[in-house]
């Protein structure tokens, strides 16, 4: 089986390094590749230095874009297996167990780390908790499935998931849009309960007064997203 | 019989002298290949439309008071002029977004040739590209 850790970085020089190796030393078997979102820093050098394949993106894409690229790659080379991990040190990579035996069981397609599906002590300010769960509250509404986390890129996602992405991927803020896009597809989501640190270095690309706009939009392109068409997988050859 | 209004001669002249320098300078652009033909097409719809409804003063009354415009016909103009921008600004909308969404994949696709680009570079002996394969000889132009 081929397994690939995708990372998604921007501006993550002193925390890269970091997180290759812990993903490294929770299993020596995946293949990590750190998509590098045209950072203006020593964040490709670094990831490249602890031993990952480096994507540089030409230009900034967004989160969407760059993860995007990396369910590419792992499409084209046959992967069977992504875990997706932040480049910011956030996501535990010794926290993939909760996740890995959901879709190696083939539970579901997509297994989303979760911080509000168990008794995770995640701490946020209270506008930021409100916006998560309204954007949770529709999309369970929508895929008639209980989503506590939307906005969770702590992932793992087999074949038919890393196929469908490889195509069609949202943009910005792509989570909650793609658990909408999953359940149109008839791929099975679940969530799992893990536990997030505190960021490391930077800042989160959320910010307080970005938030209203960006529920906004979120919620314009899940409700669009209900009437979309099917977007055609790639077959999987 | 519709009691509509007229349109004043002057206005009407003024009105065709505008839209047919609007005309002209679409068909010219198009002509220099400065607008490409899909996205002109709005533009010379826009532009004949406009020179038939200021040109043809029976036509416009006449629309005018089917659209119960009574007082002054020419304001008939201004909406549909209106109505054109808006599709405009629209169709541009939906070309920015087709154009964003392109370069999205040439950036991915770019950097993933890269990536590969590198890697097999790396792969050769001392880092750098193989040697290319010598080429069969072109046949020599014949001298003449």
């Amino acid at each position: 089986m081929r397994k690939l850790a995708i990372v998604p970085a921007l501006n993550e020089e002193r925390a890269i390094g970091g997180v290759i190796d812990e993903i490294k030393a929770f299993d020596s078997t995946f293949d990590v590749l750190v998509i590098d979102d045209g950072s203006h820093d020593r964040t490709a050098e670094n990831a490249a230095a602890h031993g990952a394949r480096v994507v540089r993106l030409p230009y900034n894409l967004g989160i969407g874009g760059s993860v995007q690229t990396g369910f590419r790659y792992a499409f084209t080379h046959d992967y069977d297996l992504v875990a997706r991990v932040d480049g910011d040190g956030q996501h535990d990579p010794g926290q993939l167990t909760a996740l890995l035996p959901v879709v190696l069981g083939d539970v579901a397609d997509i297994c989303v780390g979760s911080r509000f599906a168990g008794s995770g002590g995640y701490r946020s300010s209270g506008t930021r908790r409100l916006g998560i769960r309204i954007l949770a509250g529709t999309v369970s509404l929508m895929t008639r499935q209980r989503v506590t986390d939307t906005t969770s890129g702590f992932q793992v996602l087999n074949r038919r998931a890393i196929a469908l992405f490889a195509q069609d991927y949202p943009h910005d803020y792509p989570e909650v849009e793609a658990a909408v896009m999953l359940h149109k597809h008839r791929l099975r989501l679940a969530e799992a309960p893990v536990t997030m640190r505190e960021r490391e270095h930077g800042s989160s690309s959320i910010t307080a007064l970005r938030s209203v706009y960006y529920m906004a939009k979120v919620l314009l392109a899940v409700g669009v997203a209900m009437f979309r068409r099917r977007a055609t997988p790639v077959e999987d050859a | 019989m519709i009691l509509a209004g007229q349109t004043p001669l002057k206005v009407s002249i003024a009105a065709t002298v505008a839209s047919l320098i609007l005309l002209g300078v679409v068909l010219e652009l198009i002509r220099s290949r400065r607008l490409r033909e899909r996205y002109a097409l709005l533009w010379v719809l826009t532009g004949v439309v406009l020179v038939v409804l200021s040109a043809w003063r029976g036509g416009l009354n006449t629309i005018a008071g089917w659209l119960g415009v009574e007082t002054y016909p020419p304001a008939v103009l201004f909406a549909v002029s209106l109505l054109f921008v808006l599709a405009v600004l629209l169709h541009y909308s939906t070309v920015l977004s087709k154009v964003t969404d392109e370069n999205v994949i040439l950036a991915q696709r770019v950097a993933l040739l890269e990536l590969e680009v590198s890697e097999l570079r790396s792969e050769t002996p001392e880092g750098r590209p193989a040697p290319a394969e010598p080429r069969a000889a072109e046949p020599a132009a014949p001298a003449r």
